[in-house]
């Protein structure tokens, strides 16, 4: 028990270590450095705003479309934040882990951690346009809790996979890079999914990441949108699927990465 | 699991294997999948059947050439490597040394990095607080710890890293011999460093080429060579194993070396060197020919043991010999006399025929003959001046 401690203790301590020193070292040269981390997925926001509701139109009929998009963009920009930068994480510590013996999971959490960090600024953003856009909030508000726990499954079980296949085939960040692209229209982000095929709505529903974007919106924003239960009409055992997609993913990639992560020493 | 025993290394195989054509990309793997030609792989085994047991508070060396394996094993007792068979056992906190400064990141300040090592380390940022003024007055560094550590120079890197390095705590300490690198004043440090862990009983590992360090600070030695535990035992003695380590290695590639170690552009040359034991006195007789007019010849050799230490040597000039000029077709005879002091062992000595400036070479021959002293006793230091000792009525 003793030694579990003392175990513990020290990932705390280097895991401190690592986000400060992490955030330093990308910060430290730009006078506005992390506040333009911040901004851009705002800016993003902007510009999306302009292009989907006064030139194409498809926020039309969707109530609170500004905050909707929003929600989601930064939902987005959360996971694509801890992917891509948990992909060289492992790789990019080499030389610590060459030297020095130490729970390599806590690399993955130190680029987690910035990541929420980033997250909960921007939610400061989305309470106010809520605020601004008189959307009601109710008890149902809490369930967001288990959503974004959700969420953060996702987003480090894809990270734990990535980084840990990157160790091996270096090719990884490249395809991440095209199918993260893809993902992002796959993923009902910009559109309602009430705008696409039925038939195709029913497939990407399926897709966890979807399903917990629908849920947060459903709960906090609109009952009017989308969840996988109604695209399935009404079925509510219809969300074991992506939930349960989840928990299969993560079991295998941590079986995985615990596998894969004794040998990083030898490989990175 | 015996109380005192700390480490415990068992039967610990470490392969590693060595893909011909490294599969670092995704192409790779789909090529490979359908032609099994390319699937060469070469398994270099690094370490091979280790068992050894280290107890409390011991000081425990462990020597080997480069290459031998050393490197690994301590790397798979600091848990870096996994063990390809066998175990490893290690109770209480155990700190590794592979390098100093692990973490260090140039682009931070001192002070940052103080922190960052710290708590590679193992402590947190509130201890490193409160030792930070320590550290830095041991480091010398007070006007630079707000500066990057890319402006360190090497010396300052060096320097700081140490001074984090001597305050980890633990119960277990695994040091590479690189550690014990750098000018004369931080190899004083360091080894003074080494005489507080003994003085305090940690238990120490150490690896290292240098068997003068290990037998000054180390409890017992093991000796690993091509990737075996040779022996493990008392310093002396896992020392003179060492010792002809090198020796048969010497032997084995003499013939061709030895040719290939002479130089220099032959004005002189060195036509016979001759060396004999004779009473209390090493002998050497030297016959010098001379293929061109020369000035002033200077005269010298020295002496190594087989690990190459140089241990004595000298020079017709430092001897206050001045030569005479030679013409061509001329012979020299030169004939030395030494106390022979020398440690019961073997030796190599080195020659050289310079002109008078002394750097000029016209015959340098490394290893020109091997010499063999036989003592009745075996001191395991380099000279064995003969000593006296009694007891005062």
């Amino acid at each position: 028990m003793h030694r579990l401690k003392q175990r513990y203790r020290y990932s705390v301590i280097l895991l401190r270590e690592l986000i400060r020193t992490d955030f330093k070292i990308r910060y430290q040269n730009s006078f506005l450095g992390y506040v333009w981390s911040l901004l851009r997925p705002l800016l993003l926001f902007v510009i999306l705003y302009f292009v989907f509701t006064k030139f194409l139109k498809v926020g039309t009929g969707v109530p609170h479309y500004p905050v909707y998009l929003l929600l989601g963009l930064l939902y987005w920009n959360f996971f694509v934040e801890v992917t891509i930068g948990s992909v060289t994480a492992i790789v990019g510590k080499g030389d610590l882990i060459r030297k020095i013996n130490f729970p390599k999971y806590i690399i993955i959490l130190a680029v987690l951690t910035g990541a929420l960090i980033n997250l909960s600024l921007t939610a400061v953003v989305v309470a106010i346009f809520m605020i601004a856009g008189h959307v009601s909030v109710s008890w149902q508000a809490l369930l967001l809790i288990p959503l974004l726990f959700e969420l953060i499954l996702i987003a480090i079980t894809v990270a734990f996979f990535l980084s840990t296949a990157f160790v091996r085939y270096r090719d990884i960040s490249y395809i991440w890079e095209v199918v993260i692209q893809a993902a992002f229209y796959a993923t009902p982000i910009l559109y309602p999914l009430t705008r696409i095929p039925h038939f195709y709505a029913k497939i990407l529903i399926l897709n966890p990441f979807a399903q917990v974007i629908q849920d947060s919106r459903y709960v906090l924003i609109t009952h009017s949108t989308e969840t996988i239960s109604t695209v399935y009409n009404g079925d509510r055992w219809i969300w074991a699927i992506p939930i349960g997609i989840t928990l299969i993913l993560t079991a295998v990639t941590s079986t995985y990465f615990r596998r894969r992560s004794k040998h990083f020493a030898e490989e990175v | 699991m015996d109380n005192d025993i700390v480490i415990r290394v068992e039967n610990v195989y470490k392969d590693f294997i060595l893909p011909h054509e490294k599969n670092g990309s995704v192409k790779g793997v789909f090529t490979s999948m359908f032609s099994k030609a390319t699937k060469k792989k070469e398994t270099q085994h690094a370490l091979k059947d280790i068992s050894f047991a280290i107890k409390k508070g011991e000081f425990f060396g462990i020597v080997g050439r480069n290459g031998s394996g050393k490197s690994t094993l301590l790397k798979i007792l600091a848990g870096i490597y996994q063990p390809t068979k066998g175990k490893v056992t290690t109770s209480g906190k155990l700190v590794p040394f592979i390098e100093l400064g692990v973490g260090f990141n140039p682009e931070l300040s001192g002070r940052d990095n103080v922190y960052l090592n710290g708590a590679v380390l193992g402590f947190s940022a509130k201890e490193v607080d409160a030792m930070y003024e320590e550290i830095v007055d041991f480091a010398e560094l007070r006007r630079f710890m707000d500066q990057k550590l890319k402006n360190y120079s090497s010396g300052m890197q060096v320097r700081l890293a140490f001074s984090m390095a001597v305050r980890a705590n633990a119960d277990i300490l695994l040091i590479d011999e690189v550690l014990a690198v750098g000018d004369a004043d931080f190899q004083r440090k360091c080894f003074k460093y080494f005489k507080k862990l003994k003085q305090n009983k940690k238990t120490v590992i150490f690896v290292s080429h240098d068997m003068g360090a290990v037998r000054e600070y180390c409890d017992r030695a093991m000796l690993i060579n091509d990737s075996k535990v040779v022996d493990i035992g008392s310093t002396d003695k896992i020392a003179q194993q060492y010792t002809r380590l090198f020796m048969e290695e010497s032997i084995e590639s003499s013939e061709e070396e030895r040719t290939q170690d002479r130089w220099g552009d032959k004005a002189i040359t060195l036509e016979s060197i001759d060396v004999k034991i004779v009473a209390q006195n090493i002998d050497i007789k030297m016959v010098i020919n001379c293929n061109k007019d020369f000035q002033q010849p200077v005269v010298g050799f020295r002496i190594r043991d087989m690990a190459g230490l140089e241990i004595t040597g000298t020079n017709t000039k430092k001897e206050k010999l001045t030569l005479p000029d030679l013409k061509k077709g001329n012979k020299l005879k030169l004939n030395w006399q030494i106390p022979n002091i020398l440690s019961d062992g073997e030796y190599n000595i080195d020659t050289a025929l310079q002109y008078s400036d002394e750097i000029t070479v016209a015959d340098w021959w490394d290893s020109a003959v091997h010499l063999v002293v036989h003592k009745d006793r075996h001191l395991p230091y380099a000279i064995d001046p003969g000593f006296q000792v009694s007891i005062e009525d």
